[in-house]
């Protein structure tokens, strides 16, 4: 089983598209593609346009392979469920996202072995011929960097903490002194103390 | 508390450090209403999706978080972007709370628009890629992977 998603900011048919054909071509009839708003009608993959939170995660879970556009929302939850994903980055030169930031994200992610990333119909193939071997990869830590947590939390418990206050209420007299400065290294200061 | 993210790799991004809003009191804004079974027990509200090419909505978003901003009065917001979590704090901030700002791990060369232009009203401004990170903001500590 194989899920596919272009996430919820509007259709991606060069993606689509391109599944559809390695579908055919490889006789694959167990693909399901989330295709957002897209007047295109696959012909060799079942698709529906939105699916909802709880019905998406689902998905994710039964299939062993994920194929997405970059964006975080569809690695993230691949990643906890200990999927395997494929993406394909949104490019802005042919109007598939507002900038190019998908293809920094997946040039970065697969850097570092996560995830894998195809930036056109043929590298896409490729790998997916390379990825019929079903293995899990390792699933993601259900809990965020612990660093993260801990400076967010003793930021929101430490009542008196403001960083350095560089604009907003540089004009407003009488307002709350700043009782605490964050230098650069104050965030991971606050968490050793915690 | 509020806690503000576009829907999502924004959404997703927010519930993976919801264990630091541990004994908040946390309502929840994004904008699809699907979302709410994720954080049942909260407070849930929706507003109008928007980003710098629908400017129309972009002002419907402001007013919308405005009205929240208003009512709910919150002491901290928290925010891992787009659009509506730039709002929230920049009102929230003007407001008297204390602002959250996470970069999204999204943006791995530089920061997202709302995340360059909200520093100066966020308390603790963070990115989730430590060569983005600067003396005076935004820092970097982790991030949600």
């Amino acid at each position: 089983m194989i899920f596919v998603t272009v996430g919820t900011q509007g259709s991606f048919d060069r993606l689509i598209r391109a599944v559809d054909e390695w579908a055919g071509v490889r006789g694959r009839s167990d693909i399901f593609a989330q295709i957002g708003p897209s007047d295109f009608r696959p012909r060799h993959i079942r698709s529906a346009p939105f699916v909802g939170a709880d019905e998406f995660k689902k998905h994710v879970e039964v299939a062993n392979l994920i194929i997405a556009h970059a964006g975080m929302g569809s690695i993230i939850t691949a990643l906890e469920l200990g999927k395997r994903i494929v993406v394909m980055p949104r490019r802005a030169d042919l109007g598939e996202h507002r900038n190019d930031h998908q293809i920094a994200t997946a040039r970065r992610l697969s850097e570092n072995g996560r995830i894998f990333s195809a930036m056109d119909r043929q590298e896409l193939h490729k790998r997916l011929d390379d990825l019929q071997n079903p293995t899990t990869s390792e699933r993601l830590n259900s809990e965020t960097s612990s660093d993260l947590i801990r400076a967010i939390r003793t930021f929101i418990e430490a009542k008196n903490i403001r960083s350095d206050d560089k604009g907003c209420r540089r004009d407003s007299p009488g307002r709350m002194p700043r009782v605490v400065h964050q230098p650069a290294s104050d965030a991971s200061r606050t968490v050793k103390r915690s | 508390m509020l806690a503000v993210a576009s829907g999502g790799g924004h959404w997703i991004q927010l519930l993976r450090i919801g264990p630091a809003f541990q004994d908040c009191d946390v309502t929840f804004v994004t904008t699809h209403e699907s979302y709410r079974s994720q954080v049942v027990g909260y407070r849930f509200l929706t507003v109008t999706d928007s980003n710098l090419s629908t400017k129309l909505r972009l002002l419907k978003t402001a007013f919308e978080i405005a009205w929240i901003i208003a009512t709910e009065r919150p002491e901290i917001v928290a925010s891992t972007g787009a659009a509506p979590g730039y709002f929230a704090l920049l009102l929230g901030h003007l407001f008297g709370a204390r602002t959250i700002w996470l970069d999204s791990i999204a943006n791995v060369d530089q920061l997202s628009v709302s995340g360059r232009r909200i520093g100066r009203c966020a308390d603790l401004w963070l990115t989730q890629w430590p060569d983005l990170a600067k003396a005076g903001g935004p820092y970097y500590v982790g991030s949600v992977l």
